[in-house]
């Protein structure tokens, strides 16, 4: 017993167990508005204590543990190793954070249903755990489909518009689709191995045809949850239709489950990875960023802007995952873990700033009540603190240095720059392309974020209702810094960070990136110092103490006077707030270059147009090419099927009279 | 790190601090005289820089904290990027904080901050300042990626210092791919420091501006480090271009007698470069806004186009 309670995976459920309470206690403070909103503090403890558990376990001996529920013959077994020690470390992270921002957020009136929605909140994270843990089909699938419901309820908290039920319903057919894609891999797995759990699938090595049929399963099914092309239209309905803390968990959190599926499939339950693989995942990963980011830049509503850039991170992720599979296949194992360490860096990057960013949107939308990007502007004079933290997660989500989100586009340049030494010729000429599309999506995430902070937090408001918002609350504040202080962190001393991710990849490739790449814990130097070092710590130090330096030498030199006077612009003094750009100013270029991407809708008025008008729309083309005819088929292939359907007994039984024959006749033959 | 290399490693900045305004006013003074106009002289823009700095800064009442402190941190990206690029000897103890992807990062930095300074005020020229410019950025930095991914896969590296001691002291090898990085990278630098034919450095129109209109607001000192830290742009990237491009003459670590001739090379290098930027930009005209995209996209399709020979070339060695 006493091991029990030492063990860390007990503890994890101990925190599971914990938070499910919370939820309950959530559901019977029901309509108390305000009362509700105080579990969350609580729900962040559990998150820390979670984050803490697993950074211990990280290199860790697996730790298993057969729970007595389930099927009579198939228990619940959990796995605690370094791989999902990681993915709960990223989660536990988001969830102090978040959970923290949300005792600010779910204050009266953000929820119809404040007792329902803590419950559903709390479901939802220990859903993710379980998948985490899980180390049989039967369990993971349980948890994932309970993670998916309890979301699908979250999207649809505010369900008394029709936008946001027709989020949910798109949301829950793709999460189907894909379960049932994941139902049929651990099919084929389970028919290698003989049983249900993971232990079974990882003893035997599967042969190659049924190998592929496996892994092509799974990214479908774990595509559909991360928002790979073309299973993303979802996640930019989906996501930004949640309330804020919530949104922050599925950008933030649940995406990383399903790379974790993927991660766990291909490099755990398969041990033979074909390099043809690697290249699909490359592509899709490539082609799903670049979409991601293109997208973005032309939104006009800060939160879908952010579920963009989701896709666009998911899909940078999927490529790493897709290089290392093609240095694994050639046996380059030390290549394979510079890969794979970039891709898990920056799921916990991601992690971290996406659950940053959509807090920070949650405060602005609760000071605001606007979303659209066209309503907002000049908040850094009336939330200085919000647009400060904010800035930290746009500067490192545009991928820029010394913070977090450089550090894993570093790592996965370096292993780009590494794939000439992959001795397939067209394999090589491959690789300049996809670097070429990974640099743009990274160079567009910049313009992205311009776009997105220029707009909110800068420039004059654009309504009069701005002037009276408020800066965030002191819970709201406190998960925002917590988040922040990461970003700058995991940005600045990421030896110590790999040094600890390194035990994953030791467990999924059999090789590290090995002491060397950590052991200065200033410099990060993956193959040789020769080769490329770069040192975040000191990089910061440089520009610190040049801007100090600088701003002695002005004022010791010269003087500090400054006069305030109005804007200059050009000496126009008729300026007002509609003169700045918008939204749609700042997509309007990139629509303009990359039109072939976009599906557009333009209405331009005539010159002697009395009231004109002028509007456009941008759109999905893979809507139109790949959903609406899907959509189209299936009401027709149901319209057919209904004409069975006639409403009358008699015909029914006619039916299983027909269908009792058939198979009468055919256990005869 | 030895005390003689940090010695020359401040010193390297120092020279590029102090020179860069110098190198602004020759290519003034060589399109002057180009255009048969006397010129003001090559120590012009240190006149300027003086008489800014005297003067008092005058700010918008709608600018934040984030207008004020930008000029600092721009002009620091830029000491940070000068103290990274070999100019004088490839011994730079800097230099292992960042490297080549790490510089491009570093410009990058400074760029967001130009352009979220320039949102700032919410005024007209400066939102769609910002906008154009991160719109070149967009399309010039991974052009400029994927120029400094050449040499690094010559020499195996991305520590600048070691590519450029692998490319200067190698035997003469042509590397026809180093040819479609050196015309992508002149494209790039025209872009990226809003030289004609992308934006027009002296002009008066506001809405033919790119750098001009995100600087717009600013005035006395802060005017007058972001003036310094665009002509120190210049200089980091002239330097970046002759250290991969043109770099023989350059001193080795510990090579003391060998830095006075690097001191000549450099100067006569960075005449000759400066003078041909001025004919560049006499001999051509200043694109429309659409037609920069086709500009800097073939300037990444060079760029791309170069790795690709390298890679086709070194197998079939």
């Amino acid at each position: 017993m006493s091991q029990f309670l030492q063990s860390p995976l007990s503890s994890i459920l101990g925190v599971v167990a914990f938070w499910l309470a919370l939820g309950t206690i959530g559901v019977a403070l029901g309509r108390d508005r305000d009362g509700v909103r105080f579990v969350y503090p609580a729900t962040a403890l559990g998150g820390a204590l979670i984050a803490w558990l697993a950074g211990t376990a990280l290199g860790a001996d697996p730790v298993s543990l057969v729970l007595p529920l389930g099927l009579p013959d198939l228990p619940f077994h959990l796995r605690l190793d370094s791989l999902s020690a990681f993915f709960l470390f990223l989660l536990g992270l988001a969830v102090t954070g978040v959970s923290l921002s949300a005792a600010g957020y779910f204050r009266a009136g953000s929820s119809p249903s404040p007792g329902l929605t803590c419950l559903q909140y709390h479901v939802f994270i220990a859903a993710m755990v379980m998948v985490i843990l899980a180390d049989d089909a039967y369990a993971f699938l349980v948890a994932w489909e309970s993670m998916a419901l309890a979301s699908y309820f979250l999207v649809t908290t505010d369900h008394r518009h029709e936008e946001i039920r027709a989020a949910g319903f798109l949301y829950l057919v793709v999460a189907h689709v894909g379960a049932i894609a994941l139902l049929v891999c651990f099919g084929v797995l389970q028919g290698q191995a003989g049983s249900f759990t993971f232990d079974a699938m990882r003893g035997v090595t599967i042969a190659a045809p049924w190998a592929g049929v496996a892994f092509s399963l799974a990214l479908v099914g774990f595509g559909a949850k991360a928002g790979f092309l073309p299973l993303h239209a979802w996640l930019p309905e989906a996501h930004p239709a949640a309330p804020s803390p919530v949104s922050a968990l599925m950008s933030g959190v649940m995406l990383k489950t399903a790379i974790y599926g993927l991660l766990r499939v291909t490099f755990d339950l398969l041990h033979t990875q074909a390099s043809a693989w690697g290249v699909v995942a490359l592509v899709i990963g490539l082609v799903t960023a670049l979409f991601g980011v293109m997208f973005a830049a032309v939104q006009t509503d800060m939160k879908r802007l952010l579920a963009y850039s989701s896709i666009e991170n998911v899909g940078v992720v999927l490529g790493a995952i897709g290089l290392a599979i093609v240095f694994r296949a050639h046996g380059m194992a030390s290549l394979a873990a510079l890969s794979l360490v970039a891709a898990l860096y920056h799921c916990l990057n991601h992690a971290v700033v996406k659950s940053l960013l959509f807090s920070a949107t949650g405060a602005v939308l609760h000071a605001t009540d606007q979303r659209s990007l066209g309503r907002l502007g000049g908040l850094i004079h009336r939330m200085p603190w919000v647009a400060w933290l904010a800035l930290v997660g746009a500067l490192s989500l545009a991928g820029l240095p010394p913070l977090n989100g450089f550090v894993s586009e570093w790592l996965l340049l370096q292993s780009f720059l590494f794939s000439p030494d992959i001795p397939d010729g067209y394999l090589r000429m491959l690789v300049p392309l996809a670097t070429a599309a990974l640099v743009l999506a990274a160079a567009f995430a910049a313009y992205v974020m311009v776009k997105f902070y220029g707009v909110v937090f800068l420039g004059q408001p654009r309504e009069p209702s701005l002037e009276t918002a408020h800066d965030a609350g002191p819970w709201e504040r406190a998960g925002l810094v917590f988040l922040a202080v990461w970003c700058v962190l995991l940005g600045l001393f990421p030896a110590l960070v790999i040094r600890r991710i390194d035990a994953v990849t030791v467990q999924l490739l059999g090789e590290g990136l090995g002491d060397a790449a950590t052991r200065d814990w200033l410099f990060l130097t993956p193959m040789a110092t020769e080769r490329a070092s770069y040192g975040p710590a000191l990089f910061l130090a440089v520009i610190a103490s040049a801007v100090l330096a600088t701003f002695a030498y002005v004022r010791v030199r010269h003087h500090g006077r400054l006069r305030r006077a109005p804007a200059w612009d050009c000496g126009y003094p008729a300026q007002t707030a509609r003169m700045q750009d918008t939204a749609e100013g700042f997509g309007q270029p990139v629509k303009q270059i990359f039109e072939p991407f976009f599906r557009i809708e333009r209405v331009i008025p005539d010159p002697f147009d009395r009231a004109p008008r002028y509007w456009s729309k941008t759109e999905d083309r893979l809507w139109y090419w790949l959903y609406l005819p899907v959509a189209r088929l299936v009401a027709a292939v149901s319209a057919q099927v209904a004409r069975l359907q006639h409403g009358r007994i008699q015909w029914y039984l006619v039916y299983s009279f027909v269908t009792l024959l058939a198979l009468l006749i055919f256990i005869r033959l | 790190m030895s005390p003689g290399d940090l010695f020359q490693q401040v010193l390297e900045v120092v020279i590029a601090v102090f020179i860069a305004p110098l190198l602004v006013g020759w290519v003034n003074q060589c399109r002057a005289w180009l255009q048969n106009r006397t010129g003001a002289g090559i120590w012009q823009p240190y006149q300027v820089l003086h008489k800014l700095f005297r003067k008092d800064a005058v700010v918008a009442h709608n600018a934040s904290g984030l207008f004020r402190v930008t000029p600092y941190i721009v002009f620091a990206s830029m000491v940070l990027a000068a103290s990274l690029v070999p100019m004088l000897a490839t011994a730079l103890p800097f230099a292992a904080a960042a490297d080549v992807i790490a510089l491009v990062g570093l410009l990058a930095l400074a760029r967001v901050f130009m352009a979220l300074a320039a949102m700032d005020v919410g005024t007209a020229f400066g939102s769609f300042g910002a906008r154009r410019e991160m719109l070149v950025a967009a399309l010039a930095e991974p052009a400029l990626l994927m120029v400094f991914f050449m040499p690094a896969l010559i020499a195996r590296s991305t520590s600048l210092g070691t590519i450029v001691e692998a490319l200067a002291h190698r035997p003469f090898v042509l590397h026809p791919s180093l040819a479609f990085a050196a015309v992508a990278f002149v494209m790039v630098l025209l872009a990226e420091n809003a030289r004609i034919p992308i934006d027009n450095p002296t002009t008066h129109l506001e809405l033919t501006m790119i750098h001009e209109a995100m600087i717009l607001e600013y005035s006395g000192r802060h005017l007058a480090l972001m003036e310094w830290a665009h002509a120190l742009k210049l200089v980091i990237y002239s330097t970046i271009g002759i250290a991969l491009f043109l770099p023989w003459g350059i001193a080795e670590a510990g090579d003391w007698p060998g830095l006075p001739l690097a001191v000549l090379a450099i100067t006569l290098k960075l005449l000759a470069g400066g003078a041909a930027l001025a004919v560049v930009e006499s001999v051509s005209a200043k694109l429309r806004i659409f037609r920069a995209p086709e500009f800097l996209a073939s300037a990444f399709l060079f760029a791309v186009l170069g790795v690709l020979t390298h890679l086709l070339l070194a197998g079939r060695a």
